[in-house]
């Protein structure tokens, strides 16, 4: 069984997690797309932490016998790399966009130059 | 640009309209079969406002077939999707000090000849902006997937909740707006699926809104941005991106403030 410190750590760092992320939203210095991902990591470890008997019940699933709590690190640990994985993607077409909007300056700039120098 | 006033029997736009600076806003992501249809009905409405048509990024001819037909044309330089290209179309009417706006989308779906029902009450100064909805009268002809409905019925039971009037479709771009509107959207307006969103801002700002019962065609050509497996991101989404909004403070953009 879990300890009961263990739990109650748990799911008061994970919600604090989700109250953290709620006010980046709020304050607009996070967009909804972006936090999606963290919500459902801050809200399913508390729900981990704070059920006691299904972390115990998932552990045996997946055959952690000696400490249940190591459950809890590794879906952390899958989210994580979750949101991990979303931002490469995320900063890979920013990436892309960033050369695209290079080269239109570029062209824009040579058409203003262009338009000076033949008045 | 010969073509540019095809004046037909339909043009019945309402009179005040005339001496207001109008502007129409037409967002269009590989549209280029249907949009020339719907730059000369908005001219057949009215021969004197000037058309904006927004790029989101097209890879068909969509902005040579827009300059053609005389319409002036902002080309996004990669797709920003609907909200993102929308809201460029509304910095471009406040810059550019536009009394009226009108928002049709390029798929042909809203018809320019039912523009008249849906500027009154702006015209008359009862409105803010002015929606037209598929659902405020039951004038069936609507045919949508049922998943889609479902979505969009919900979504205006939860807005109407939260807004204390009742919304019925929140998901129309089918808007008139004034000065004051235009103002709002062109400093903050939602992204991907904005007009859920954008409805609950309207009234966080204190702004009136109003529903004006129209009836929409089928889309004349591309295809919606709207699939069934993003519909349910896009419901979550705009579900929190609301439920976050009603704990942020309002303010009403000033003029000047950019």
């Amino acid at each position: 069984m879990t300890p009961l410190a263990v739990s109650i750590a748990g799911a008061i760092a994970s919600f604090t997690l989700v109250l953290v992320v709620f006010e980046l939203i709020r304050s607009r210095r996070l967009r909804e797309r972006y936090a999606l991902l963290w919500i459902a990591t801050g809200l399913t470890l508390t729900a981990l932490s704070a059920w006691r008997d299904g972390l115990n019940t998932i552990a045996g699933w997946v055959g952690v016998r000696g400490y249940p709590p190591a459950v809890l690190f590794a879906v952390g640990i899958l989210f994580i790399l979750a949101v991990l994985l979303h931002y490469s993607t995320v900063i890979s077409r920013l990436s892309d966009q960033n050369v695209v909007l290079a080269q239109r300056l570029a062209l824009l700039e040579e058409q203003l130059r262009d338009g000076v120098s033949r008045r | 640009m010969s073509d540019t006033v095809t004046v037909s029997s339909r043009a019945v736009a309402p009179p005040g309209l005339a001496e207001l600076r109008r502007v129409a806003i037409v967002p269009a992501l590989n549209e280029e079969h249907a949009l020339p249809q719907v730059i000369d009905e908005l001219r057949a409405f009215d021969p004197g406002m000037d058309i904006v048509v927004v790029d989101d990024g097209s890879l068909d001819r969509t902005a040579e077939v827009a300059e053609a037909k005389g319409a002036r044309v902002l080309r996004l330089p990669f797709n920003l999707g609907i909200g993102g290209a929308v809201q460029t179309g509304f910095r471009f009417a406040f810059e550019n000090g536009y009394d009226i706006a009108v928002r049709v989308d390029g798929d042909g779906q809203h018809d320019p000849s039912q523009l008249a029902r849906v500027v009154e009450p702006v015209l008359r100064g009862d409105a803010d902006i002015a929606v037209g909805s598929r659902f405020a009268a039951d004038e069936a002809g609507y045919r949508s997937s049922r998943t889609r409905r479902v979505g969009i019925r919900l979504l205006a039971w939860v807005v109407s909740r939260i807004v204390g009037q009742r919304v019925t479709d929140t998901t129309s771009g089918f808007q008139v707006l004034n000065r004051e509107g235009i103002a709002l959207f062109a400093h903050d307006y939602p992204h991907d699926y904005p007009e859920v969103e954008a409805t609950v801002m309207v009234f966080r700002h204190r702004l009136r809104l109003c529903e004006v019962p129209v009836s929409m065609r089928e889309r004349g050509g591309g295809r919606s941005s709207i699939t069934a497996l993003r519909s349910i991101y896009y419901m979550v989404k705009v579900l929190l991106a609301i439920f976050v909004g009603m704990f942020r403070r309002n303010v009403v953009p000033q003029e000047d403030s950019r």
